[in-house]
């Protein structure tokens, strides 16, 4: 009989390995799915796991992808650690896109643009994911509301307003009904930094955020009080650290990010405001933080690997005739390998009894 | 008055999905487990659910199918967090975004498929003026759930397993020390759950709307949960609570249909906000949610340290 035996101390070394051991386990997983609907499995895993990586135009299109999902997963592994469950920011994204968008169609004229009104848009981005984050925390502050719930139903109410506003207000009046916004012009692009693809200015600063994100965490004290408010609340209360200030701090920075993230897809892939601007970029960060060990570095690898997910996703339906929903199972198949994996860290198995 | 009586009768079927998942998210919480998987469950089970219906053309088929469906994903939850002890709030998050998914995959050969609805009426009482149109013409799964209902309440309250799942809930550590399985009790209640939340996923499919569209549980499992601590915990309250919201979703439908001069997508809004507002104002006083609130609820029990 295999069995588990407690551990005398956590294993840091598991704590490590688990990720990895979680997306083989996926891929595995995988693998049976693929067989079992049919489907020749090595041409399957050469689609998820091949084809997207196998040029400099396939890392490109996987960098896209990073983008938001490392900006949000940044921000939420701030959140989770400091035990603030933050699982709206698919609503702050949302959010973010409909401000920075409404910024650029406010001042859009066609012959303007330039790195200041960029700027701008994508301040606007961040303030709007912001702003929306702050509602879940001045009710759970005020109000003591469970987060968890709040932020959940903004996400609902948010995709309502955005549908909301590229029916109405915001659609192109000679868009013949579409319900989208017109075009943004050249000048409010981000620009791509890998020239002849569509690598965006917003890779760049998804990796800026997580650089800042670990010094945050690993070399600030607010950082350290975040950290301890997060493990040993009591401990935390004791030294004086405010949880309340946690609380704002992880909630605004991660709304903020995620309102980034929103605002470079529509000024980067999409170039307009659209009724669906995110295929759950917001939802899967919550996976890459996990999957990336609540770790603002560690989440540069499990973005990447969610990027797969998506890219094969995509791919699966044009070369599988597999439908792209498979992508939503691989994501619930790895956070559930990977919750079982990191029962590993505090136990070993032991065979016999 | 026929109006208002077409109002009810659609206000109880719009909170019947509500009530079941609520009253399972309730037996759970009160074992101490906190399932946010909900939402994964209502979807998968409301397929499958729509799929058994489809497939052998009997609606109880796809209600027994809805909640085994249910079970089996909850079994999984409860190895996961009972067992290995995962954490409850991410093990739910994961069964969620993987039953978003899990649905939508299983669900693209039923898109557009409808299947025909059953009219029900309870013979004498549905000749009652405007009582018998609001509310004796209805699915049999809504005076079902009604019965849940009370028999939830009367398992908690008065019976002596019920008890034990409270204590379960309260204190895992003295429940053990007593000599019961808090690993198997929170299992049952799991189960139990998961079964409840398949039946409402598996109503929205086959009674409410009856079609299957990707995602059509629209964030009610999510609702349910709030509704719990809406309802502070007690079972009556949550039938209140369900049936209100379901009120909430129907007034927005007949607005819309009066020709309220809102958009659409604002007022589609009001449930969602009225969840908000529900939790400000229940969570508002915290002493009170600390005296009702199971004290376990959330944490992991483990027998053997």
């Amino acid at each position: 009989m295999l069995r588990l035996e407690p551990r005398a101390a956590p294993s840091t070394l598991m704590a490590w390995l688990s990720p990895l051991l979680a997306v083989a386990v996926t891929m595995v997983c995988g693998l049976i799915l693929f067989t079992a609907v049919g489907k020749d499995p090595i041409a399957s895993l050469k689609v998820f796991f091949y084809e997207p990586i196998k040029d400099v135009h396939g890392w490109s299109e996987m960098g896209v992808k990073v983008a938001p999902l490392l900006l949000i997963s940044v921000g939420l592994a701030l959140c989770f650690r400091a035990n603030v469950f933050n699982i709206g920011a698919e609503g702050q994204l949302v959010v973010g896109a409909l401000a920075a968008g409404a910024v650029i169609l406010a001042l859009d004229d066609d012959t303007n643009g330039g790195a200041a009104l960029i700027t701008l848009a994508v301040l606007a981005g961040a303030a709007g994911g912001l702003a929306w984050a702050a509602i879940v925390a001045w009710l759970k502050d005020r109000y003591n509301a469970n987060e968890i719930l709040v932020s959940l139903m903004l996400v609902y109410v948010a995709e309502l307003l955005l549908s909301w506003l590229v029916h109405g207000p915001l659609i192109d009046p000679d868009g013949f009904g579409f319900p989208q916004s017109r075009l943004f012009s050249d000048g409010f692009l981000l620009p791509v930094v890998l020239p002849g693809t569509r690598l965006h200015l917003g890779m760049v600063l998804a990796l800026v955020a997580s650089v800042g994100g670990w010094i945050f965490l690993a070399r600030s004290f607010a950082g350290f009080r975040l950290r301890v408010g997060g493990m040993a609340p009591l401990a935390a209360r004791y030294a004086g650290f405010s949880s309340r200030r946690a609380l704002w701090g992880a909630l605004l920075v991660s709304g903020a990010l995620a309102g980034v993230a929103g605002a470079a897809e529509v000024m980067g892939p999409i170039g307009q405001l659209t009724p669906s601007i995110s295929p759950g970029y917001g939802f899967a960060a919550i996976i890459v933080a996990f999957v990336g060990r609540l770790h603002p570095v560690g989440v540069i690898f499990s973005s990447f690997v969610m990027a797969l997910f998506y890219i094969g996703g995509e791919l699966s339906q044009t070369r599988l005739g597999m439908p792209s929903a498979i992508t939503g199972i691989f994501q619930g198949l790895l956070l559930f390998a990977l919750l079982a994996c990191d029962v590993l860290i505090h136990n070993r198995l032991r065979w016999g009894n | 008055m026929d109006a208002l009586a077409a109002l009810v009768a659609s206000a109880i079927i719009a909170g019947t999905p509500l009530m079941l998942a609520s009253l399972g998210l309730l037996v759970n919480e009160k074992s101490g487990v906190i399932n946010l998987g909900s939402e994964g469950l209502m979807l998968v089970a409301a397929i499958t659910g729509f799929a058994a219906a489809l497939t052998s053309g009997s609606i109880a088929l796809g209600f027994i199918a809805g909640a085994f469906s249910g079970m089996l994903l909850s079994g999984f939850f409860a190895w996961l967090t009972v067992w290995l002890g995962a954490n409850q709030v991410a093990t739910g998050l994961a069964l969620s975004l993987f039953g978003v998914g899990a649905s939508a995959y299983m669900g693209i050969d039923y898109v557009g498929a409808t299947l025909n609805s059953e009219r029900f009426a309870i013979p004498v009482l549905r000749d009652i003026p405007f009582l018998g149109q609001a509310l004796f013409r209805q699915h049999p799964m809504v005076y079902l759930s009604m019965v849940l209902c009370l028999a939830i309440f009367w398992f908690l309250q008065r019976t002596r397993a019920g008890l034990i799942l409270r204590a379960v809930g309260e204190s895992p550590a003295s429940a053990h020390s007593l000599g019961y399985s808090v690993r198997r009790i929170r299992l049952a209640a799991l189960l139990f759950g998961g079964a409840c939340c398949g039946l409402a996923g598996a109503f929205m499919s086959l009674v409410y709307t009856p079609m299957w569209v990707e995602g059509m549980v629209a964030g009610r499992g999510w609702i349910a949960l709030a509704l719990t601590t809406f309802a502070t915990w007690r079972p009556l309250r949550v039938m209140l609570g369900a049936y209100l919201f379901g009120g909430i979703t129907i007034l927005t439908y007949h607005m819309q249909a009066l020709g309220v001069p809102v958009a659409s997508q604002i007022l589609s809004m009001l449930p969602y906000l009225a969840t908000i507002l529900v939790l400000v104002l229940i969570s508002r006083n915290a002493n009170w949610i600390r005296l009702n609130m199971p004290a376990s609820l959330g944490k992991n029990f483990n027998p053997n340290t």
